[in-house]
Formats: C-alpha cells, sequence, structure tokens
C-alpha cells in the first residue's frame, strides 16, 4: 500500500518536471528579449532537473541516492541564479539594453 | 495499474516533454539574434540534459547515471561563466 502510494507520488512529480522542462523551452522561445528570457530558463530549467532528481529520490529509496539527489538539487539551486545572474551583468555591461515595453505600446497603438 | 508501471509511463511522458523543449531551446540557439541569447539557450539545453538522463537513469535502473548528471551541471555551470565572461572581455576589445 505504502510502496502503491509512493510510486503515485514519483510518477506525479516526474510529470511534473517534465511539464516544467517544456515550459521553460515555450519561454525560451516565445518571450521577447533577453533579460525576459532569462526568468524562463533559469526558474523553468531549475525546477525542471530539480524535480527529476527529487523523482529519482522517491524511487530508489536507497539512502546513497537520495544523498546524491539533494547533492545535486543543492549543487542546482546555487549555480543556476548565480550563471544567470553573471549573463545578465556581463549582456548589461556589454551594451544589450533590455527591451522598454512602453515603447512598444505606444507603436502598437 | 502496478506501482512500477505507472512509474514507467510518467518517464516516458516526461521524456516526451524534455526532449520537446530541448527542441525549442535549440531553435532559439539558432534563431537567436545576439550572442547573449545563444549562450542562454545552451545553459537551459545543459539543465534539462541534467533533467534527461536522470530520467533515463530511473527508466534503466542504473543509478549511477545520477553522478554523470552532477558532473554535467558543474560543467554547465562552467561553461556559462566563461562564456559571461567572453562577452563582457569583447565588448571591452570593441570599445
Amino acid at each position: 500500500m505504502i510502496v502503491e502510494i509512493l510510486a503515485w507520488i514519483a510518477a506525479l512529480v516526474i510529470v511534473a518536471a517534465g511539464i516544467f522542462g517544456l515550459l521553460a523551452g515555450i519561454g525560451m522561445l516565445r518571450l521577447p528579449d533577453l533579460f525576459t528570457r532569462m526568468h524562463a530558463a533559469s526558474k523553468g530549467g531549475l525546477v525542471g532537473a530539480g524535480l527529476t532528481l527529487v523523482g529519482i529520490a522517491i524511487v530508489a529509496g536507497e539512502s546513497s541516492i537520495v544523498l546524491r539527489a539533494i547533492l545535486g538539487i543543492v549543487f542546482l539551486a546555487l549555480t543556476t541564479p548565480v550563471s544567470a545572474h553573471l549573463l545578465a551583468r556581463a549582456a548589461i555591461k556589454a551594451g544589450y539594453v533590455p527591451l522598454n515595453t512602453d515603447a512598444i505600446e505606444k507603436s502598437d497603438s | 495499474m502496478s506501482g512500477s508501471e505507472i512509474i514507467v509511463w510518467a518517464c516516458w511522458v516526461a521524456l516526451g516533454c524534455i526532449s520537446l523543449g530541448l527542441l525549442l531551446a535549440i531553435i532559439r540557439l539558432i534563431l537567436g539574434p545576439t550572442l547573449p541569447d545563444r549562450i542562454l539557450a545552451l545553459d537551459l539545453i545543459t539543465t534539462l540534459g541534467i533533467g534527461f538522463i536522470v530520467l533515463v537513469a530511473i527508466l534503466t535502473g542504473y543509478y549511477l547515471y545520477v553522478d554523470i548528471a552532477i558532473a554535467l551541471g558543474l560543467v554547465g555551470f562552467l561553461s556559462t561563466v566563461a562564456l559571461a565572461r567572453y562577452v563582457l572581455k569583447r565588448a571591452e576589445a570593441r570599445r
């Protein structure tokens, strides 16, 4: 009984991870400029990869795998925001300006 | 439906979704108007690659793949940092 419930929870987490990965890809393609795409790439990618690691921790249930999954999640949660911030800082300093949404609304009307 | 069967189903659904996400990121990598856009697409590809490898580990039962996924995360982080530094240096050299 407990094993069945754990399997259903793991399946739910794994499907959620897939959906987050798909949303990250859609955001990457559809959002208008670099600094908005960064939201989709860093947040969606982090949650997508992190939830698969949660899923393998539930499925395996061994202490060594659970430890490695926690290590992977902590590592991802530390490095993904840092790399996104470094890239945004480099892009701003290199002269890539964020898109001004007010200008778009004015040109549309 | 038994427990292991539902996990296999969930893994295939998630693999399909992540593959589609990877495809969209590759389209952005090809289209991407500027260099930082392409670097961001590469970063997303490595992050989704981690998820892909972990799903393959669940499907095949070779849990050793988790170590490979963590190593891929390390390499992806270092490559993004190096490419961001390159964007900065290139802009400074152009000035």
